[in-house]
């Protein structure tokens, strides 16, 4: 049940296509991810909205699949 | 229209308590690092708030994703609106918003001894 990184990273530039993603397998399990990802796409958007649409590139593996993606999302502006 | 009873409940049970804490395991034995840290950062704060554990009623672990749009648990409500999950709520805390959030909503914080 594990994904690797640069599926992940493939996944969430599909959905948000300018999005600068760094991406940390946390204990090298390939199920433990930290993303960080920025996108002109968030501005405007509350957190809630931006983790949403990254859930949504990931097209349901989050919390499946994916055990634990720790996000952290922003736009540019606020960078 | 059809209603969906695990929503209705979900519905009302975070319009019946003004802090609520969808999790895994109870507040007492979380069963899950991320809903672990949320309930100790609520402790910290001094918050009361109810914790529901989706892990008793499958229905519920998947209707509470569905009302919410939101593909993981914990879930934090905040007088019946969805504030975020462990990753939003740690950052909220660390920046102070968290905090600042509850009291603007008129939540209660236990008073510090």
């Amino acid at each position: 049940m594990a994904m690797n990184a640069s599926e992940i990273e493939r996944l969430i530039k599909d959905g948000i296509p300018d999005a600068i993603i760094v991406i940390e397998d946390l204990r090298g399990d390939g199920d433990h991810y930290a993303a960080r990802v920025t996108s002109r796409a968030f501005i405007g958007k509350s957190r809630v909205q931006q983790h949403q649409m990254v859930y949504q590139a990931l097209k349901g593996k989050m919390g499946d699949e994916l055990h634990a993606l720790a996000l952290q999302t922003t736009a540019p502006s606020d960078a | 229209m059809i209603t969906n009873p695990v929503i209705e409940r979900i519905k009302q049970d975070i319009s019946d308590n003004e802090v609520v804490l969808y999790m895994k395991g109870s507040p007492v034995f979380p069963q899950c690092g991320f809903s672990a840290a949320v309930v100790q950062i609520l402790s910290n704060l001094g918050v009361r708030f109810k914790g529901i554990d989706v892990l008793t009623d499958p229905s519920l672990r998947q209707g509470i994703k569905e009302f919410s749009q939101w593909p993981t648990v914990p879930q934090l409500y905040v007088k019946g609106d969805f504030v975020g999950g462990c990753d939003i709520v740690r950052e909220m805390y660390e920046s102070g918003e968290l905090e600042e959030l509850l009291t603007e909503r008129g939540v209660a914080a236990a008073q510090q001894a």
